[in-house]
């Protein structure tokens, strides 16, 4: 989120959208309904499905799925025709005003650059037009045919209110609705936020969804502004933690970059990464990448990493591909190509795509690794459930450990919310058994092979044994012990350069915030995006002081939020050009003639003027991006994109399916279906009374949503001859699941183009492990392509078959 | 020493762990199942009240765990059998429950989902203790909240059959009548119910029964800014007010939520029974036989046939005629 | 003998033996038969709070953990109740459904307690001890890292790189295990590693 939950009530419009707020986030929710009631704000829900957000939304309008950019790009077409515009916003505050290359462009629904056999794009001429002095060239006056305005307006013409009715099935008269509704919140004084959640990063094309509804934030000015926002809901307790602390493939923490193959040493790393300005005056914070990394390197490796060996940078390991995700690494398991595998916490068995081919995959494995609170369908893929889990057990030789670790209630640390809040909690019950903490368990995994490596020595064990573990408790390193190290430390006594008799933060000491961190190894830091979580005042994470002094929902003392204990991002965008709150009714921050004063922390430096440093700091160009150069693999505009399982053709280019730049591997092409076998479009969805595959194990839970069931319209069960609460088979190219039918008039066939189109929904809570009944999920169902940019598997939009079945579930 | 309970309102603050006097004493009884003669109360507690405002509830159940969970109830894992109500009915382990309704709106002609929260009522006039012929079983403090003590419960379903809001329901082996009892402990220490402190809209507000009539009024207020012009507050008088108590956005049809009836009324039969000047020690000991008889003691069903019915209706006929004006 | 029990399983005999004896003849008043009214002890009582992050949502709603015990006091704690923390800015003491029934997912039956092991071909599990398993572990890891480890790539560049062993992690785990993790992870040279973010 670039706001917090409670600046939700802020608002004047809610659009839940590629989300389900009521449902999966119920708590969160809560302030939209103080937006309603003290407000007087108002809720839009977009959705396949009349659901939860739905039953308290003052406007709805349905949509098929996969079709969100084609919606949002009719919003942002109708808003400039309208002139709904924050002006003084869009004009100051993003690149409207920039050229762009004279040799980019797009046709059929592509842009320049495509190459059929690569599946990829050279993104050569997706760039702005940059002067002599390094800088983009710009024109204030918007008249030029190559600024990103007159590309805009040329790039959404063809999503007129009749192409988005036709490709969305969204009746006309709801979607000028919802666009005049949205078109009110262009004014200064009014802000609309988005809440999405995997409704919209779940397809082939997710992360251009989001750069959809981001635009058109832009556009009403609603970026950085209290109220405003793009907000992602993200669903797990601490997903943003661990992606901030870079548990990917690609990640190192504070979302600095692994190095690829193709950087040889630590200089050629840095050298793509100087991130000079490019436009004057402008912070482009990123220049500042070396000091995060070297600082990183030094909490990564102690003592051992120096400038003569680059800081370790032999150590850390290069990437020949972009990423090693979850589904490349499963497509290689299914070929014999991984040997050990470990599950922490996490039961991909359920919860990723084409679950035949996944309990293929890890039939190959030699030693599967689980370490879990409690029993998985995953540790459990070779035990025989009948039609649930038809293997053959005797056949499988992969050798499993399960290892018991303890929940929330047994251990303590920090997690990260939605507002990228760094929460601490405490232990307040004995694990059971004899469970350990994950912390344990990964020190005892690598102390033993480290001894291993002492003793017998091996294959290039320097990175094993030069990892900095300077625990007093080897065996066991402490929350807070990781906590300081995230937090980062001097490790030489820190002078003022303008004066370096004065020390600014004697050698040992915690600092206080990333500012500090240097880049010739006097400081180490993990993460420096958590700088200041931990300083020399303690505990930041532990803080519990709720006041809300300006009643504006800032907490500013309530544990510590990334970065810098900021609440809203952007934040120097909630006022003018001359740092005036373009609503003073709402003041975060305000530059008071000298500096930047209010109850949040400033996203600027506190004392740049604002005429001259531009809000979006991370930006080299100070501006943030309606047209987003080379950031993304699938355009520079979002343009509308059939899911790879369609009923329909792409009106925009008939020929091309799918994302043309996504991912998708050999064997997945091939498990691909059609709509004549498969006319159905399914969705898949949490339900507000279950949380993933972990509340069937909860008595509670379980009871309030016992068994696994599909929805559909009245119409569909009508021509299929299918009862409500009968059974059902549903079936794709991939697999097929036993359901009991809810027949429901919250899903209305859609007519797109002519076609009338059913809509399954399939919710993902059940399996055959826990106290609920024995079920399935949609990943039993679903495709295995991923989103261009960040591999995201199409589980929002796929196709299906259904059939009414007699008696239970049939191995 | 103890701390005296502060006035009970939904999660003003956590709950005490220290030891704490209630502020709910068998002193503060108003009304007692079966029985004539309750001593007058020597202080009236405010009227409480809880607040299910329908137009923020989301349907999540939060309600029914947390009422599970407080509770320590044990509902059965049931199917699946086509819609979200789960469990399908209220059980003597589920006190609570949501019911879901899918509606076409004639007048805008859009479609509604209309979820409501179904639990006991509090009837300020409860028919539940009218009916109830067990000395006891169900009693009724001067806040206003109707609680049954199943320590004196015979399991005889009357309850059921006294209640205009079908809310009760006969535990099959424990043979007790169980309902919400509005968390009588949690009040008693000055807090608000399991269900309104876990609402996450707090749709569901707990607090006294004037305050929670001016939220309402409140809420109505926006409704009606966004179109509802019937919404409106549901305190039925039929029963002579609730303690627990709706918004609702189409108040002038109550009964699109789920049959929420629009008018509750005790039943004649039950009202017939026992009036409130009726009742007589003699005619008390002699349901309690009767209901004992008709209940077959553990052997038997719990439900009450209709022959039992009216095998009963003679038997409190008599027993009330035999011992009218007198005095046990 | 518990009066309150007796009491009312002697009411119920007195129905049953006797439909036309009353309760009066027997020396009981009307109100002197009933168990007076009471209300369920508060089950908190004398219980330890513990501060607490819901292990569900990104909301992250504040609880407290209820127990009989105190872990702080170095004492073993049963937990009992857990509750929304009224004190918390975002959810205000509220939960949702699943927040809600915290307690019985803390509890659940189907809860690890200790290692187990299955082996190839076989279609059940055996208890091992934590030595047992972490050994087990370790030696696969060396093996396929010895065996499989990239060391360098065509260019002759150290590229460190291990693809036969991957690492899924967790979504709840705190900041502090992720960072834990990362440096086991990536020492190993370790590529296929991911987190739950995608689904």
């Amino acid at each position: 989120m670039t706001n917090s939950w409670t600046d939700i009530k802020n608002t004047d419009l809610v659009i839940i959208m590629g989300g389900n707020a009521a449902e999966a986030h119920p708590c969160g929710f809560k302030w939209v309904t103080e937006a309603k009631h003290n407000r007087g704000a108002k809720l839009i829900v977009v959705d396949p499905r009349f659901n939860r957000s739905a039953s308290v939304a003052d406007y709805y309008a349905p949509i098929r799925p996969g079709s969100d950019i084609a919606f949002l790009m009719g919003v942002i077409r109708w808003c400039i025709e309208n002139d709904k515009v924050q002006w003084d916003y869009v004009r100051n505050f993003t690149n409207m005003s920039y050229l762009v290359r004279e040799d980019f462009g797009w046709q059929d629904g592509m842009f320049t650059g495509y190459d059929e056999e690569t599946r990829n794009y050279d993104q050569e001429s997706w760039e702005y037009q940059i002067g002599e002095d390094g800088y983009v060239l710009t024109d204030e006056t918007l008249q030029n045919p190559r600024c990103v305005w007159n590309l805009l307006k040329a790039h959404v013409d063809v999503y007129t209110p009749e192409f988005v009715e036709k490709v969305c099935g969204t009746p006309k008269e709801r979607f000028l609705k919802i666009c005049e509704m949205i078109g009110e919140c262009s004014t200064p004084d009014k802000t609309m936020t988005s809440m999405y959640a995997l409704g919209w990063t779940q397809h082939s094309k997710g992360a251009q969804n989001i750069r959809g509804m981001a635009m058109l934030q832009l556009l009403l000015g609603n970026i950085g502004v209290p109220g405003g926002g793009m907000n992602a809901l993200r669903g797990h307790s601490n997903i943003q933690g661990l992606t901030d602390v870079g548990l990917m493939s690609n990640l190192i923490p504070g979302y600095l970059a692994m190095p690829k193959d193709s950087e040889p040493d630590f200089e050629t790393y840095m050298s793509t990464r100087a991130n000079a300005p490019l436009r004057p005056n402008q912070m482009s914070y990123w220049q500042n990448y070396r000091k995060f990394m070297v600082s990183f390197m030094k909490s990564m490796w102690g003592d051992n990493a120096t400038a003569q060996n680059g800081w370790g940078y032999d150590w850390l390991p290069k990437l020949d591909v972009a990423e090693y995700d979850g589904m490349r690494m499963f497509d290689m398991m299914s070929k014999g190509e991984v040997n050990v595998y470990f599950c922490q916490g996490f039961n991909p068995i359920l919860s990723f795509p084409n679950r035949g081919k996944l309990t293929e995959a890890f039939s190959r494995l030699k030693l599967l690794v689980v370490m879990d609170p409690l029993e998985t369908e995953t540790a459990a893929f070779w035990e025989n459930h009948g039609a649930y889990n038809d293997v053959d057990s005797a056949s499988i030789q992969t050798e499993v450990l399960e290892l018991p670790t303890t929940c929330f209630a047994e251990d303590e640390g920090a997690t990260v919310n939605s507002g990228r809040w760094l929460q601490w909690h405490w232990k307040g019950a004995t694990q059971p058994g004899t469970a350990k903490t994950d912390n344990e368990i990964m020190a005892n995994i690598y102390q033993r092979v480290r001894k291993l490596y002492e003793e017998e020595g091996g294959k290039v064990p320097e990175p094993v044994l030069n990892v900095a573990w300077d625990y007093a408790d080897p065996l066991h390193p402490t929350a807070e012990e990781l906590a300081k190290e995230l937090n980062g430390k001097a490790l030489a006594d820190l002078t003022d350069p303008a004066d370096p008799e004065t020390v600014l933060r004697p050698a040992g000491q915690q600092i206080s915030g990333f500012g500090e961190l240097r880049d010739d190894g006097t400081t180490a830091g993990a993460c420096w995006i958590y700088a200041g979580c931990w300083t020399e005042d303690g505990n930041m994470m532990g803080r519990r002081d709720n006041s809300d002094p300006s009643g504006m929902g800032v907490h500013q003392n309530w544990s510590f939020a990334w970065p810098a204990n900021r609440r809203i991002l952007y934040n120097r965008a909630s006022c003018d050009l001359d740092g005036r709150p373009w609503d003073p009714e709402r003041v975060l921050i305000e530059w008071n003639g000298e500096r930047w004063v209010g109850p949040d922390v400033p996203d600027i430096a506190v004392t740049a003027n604002p005429r001259e440093v531009g809000p979006f700091i991370m930006n080299p160009e100070g501006t943030s991006r309606f047209f987003s150069r080379r950031l993304m693999r699938d355009g520079p505009f979002p343009t509308h994109m059939e899911p790879f399982e369609s009923p329909v053709a792409n009106p925009l280019n008939p020929s091309m399916r799918g994302n043309p730049v996504a991912r998708i591997f050999e064997r997945d092409l091939a498990d691909l279906g059609t709509s004549d076998e498969f006319p159905l479009v399914a969705t898949s969805y949490r339900l507000t009374e279950h949380f993933h595959y972990w509340t069937k194990h909860n008595v509670t839970n379980a009871v309030t949503q016992p068994e696994f069931f599909v929805e559909i319209s009245e119409e569909l069960a009508a021509e299929k001859g299918i009862q409500k609460g009968g059974r059902v088979r549903v079936w794709s190219n991939r697999g097929q699941v036993w359901a009991k039918a809810v027949v429901t008039r919250r899903i209305r066939p859609m007519v797109c183009d002519g076609k009338t189109i059913h809509v399954v929904g399939i919710p993902i809570h059940w399996g055959f492990k826990g106290a609920a009944r024995k079920g399935f999920g949609p990943n039993t169902l679903g495709p295995v392509v991923g989103d261009a940019n960040i591999s995201t598997p199409e589980f929002k939009a796929f196709l299906v078959n259904i059939e009414p079945a007699e008696g239970g579930a049939i191995a | 020493m103890k701390d005296l309970a502060p006035e009970p309102t939904t999660a003003q603050a956590n709950p005490p762990v220290q030891p704490m006097e209630s502020n709910l004493l068998p002193s503060d009884v108003v009304r007692v199942s079966a029985t004539s003669n309750v001593p007058q109360p020597e202080r009236q507690l405010t009227k409480v009240a809880k607040l299910i405002d329908v137009s923020k509830c989301i349907g999540c159940k939060a309600c029914q765990a947390a009422c599970v969970e407080w509770n320590d109830t044990h509902p059965a894992l049931e199917e699946n059998v086509g819609v979200y109500d789960n469990p399908h009915d209220l059980t003597p382990e589920m006190f609570t429950l949501m019911r879901f309704t899918e509606y076409e709106n004639p007048q805008t002609g859009d479609f509604e989902w209309l979820i409501r929260k179904d639990g006991c009522m509090h009837c300020e006039d409860p028919g539940c203790l009218k009916a109830c012929p067990a000395p006891g079983a169900i009693v009724q403090y001067s806040n206003g909240i109707v609680d049954f003590i199943s320590d004196n419960c015979i399991g005889c379903g009357y309850c059921v059959q006294g209640c205009p809001f079908d809310i009760p329901r006969i535990h099959k082996t424990a043979h007790v009548s169980k309902k919400c009892t509005l968390c009588s402990d949690r009040v008693a220490v000055g807090q608000g119910p399991a269900c309104a402190k876990a609402c996450p809209t707090e749709c569901i507000s707990f607090g006294t029964k004037e305050d929670m009539i001016a939220k309402a009024e409140g809420r109505i207020e926006d409704l009606k800014s966004r179109g509802y012009d019937n919404a409106g507050l549901y305190d039925p008088q039929g029963v002579g007010g609730t303690h627990v108590m709706y918004v609702l956005h189409h108040a002038d049809q109550p009964s699109l939520y789920a049959g929420l009836p629009d008018d509750p009324q005790i039943s004649p039969l039950v009202q017939g029974w026992k009036g409130p000047a009726k009742t007589a020690g003699m005619a008390v000991a002699g349901l309690a036989a009767a209901g004992a008889v008709l209940h077959g003691l553990l052997a038997r069903p719990n439900e009450v046939s209709e022959h039992e019915e009216q095998e009963a209706e003679v038997l409190v006929d008599q027993g009330g005629r035999d011992n009218d004006g007198g005095q046990a | 003998m518990n009066i309150d029990l007796s009491r009312r399983g002697f009411l119920r005999l007195a129905g049953a033996g006797a439909a036309a004896t009353t309760l009066g003849a027997m020396g009981f008043g009307a109100a002197e038969a009933a168990v007076q009214a009471h209300v369920r002890d508060f089950k908190l009582a004398t219980t330890t709070e513990t501060r607490n992050i819901c292990t569900y949502c990104s909301v992250a709603c504040g609880i407290i953990l209820y127990s009989k015990g105190d872990i702080a006091a170095g004492e073993t704690a049963e937990l009992i109740h857990v509750e929304g923390d009224a004190d918390h800015p975002t959810n205000r003491g509220t939960l949702c459904p699943k927040g809600a029934a915290l307690k019985s997912f803390v509890k659940s039956e189907t809860r690890l307690t200790h290692p187990r092991y299955r082996a190839p071909g076989s279609d059940r599990w055996q208890e091992v001890s934590w030595d047992e398993a972490f050994d087990k572990i370790a030696r696969a890891l060396k093996d396929d890292r010895d065996a499989n480890l990239i060391e360098r790539n065509e260019q002759g560049v150290p590229v460190n790189r291990l693809t036969t062993t991957g690492f899924l992690a967790a979504s709840a785990t705190t900041n502090e295990t992720a960072w834990a993790t990362w440096k086991v992870v990536r020492s190993m040279g370790i590529v296929g590693f991911d987190n739950q973010a995608r689904v």
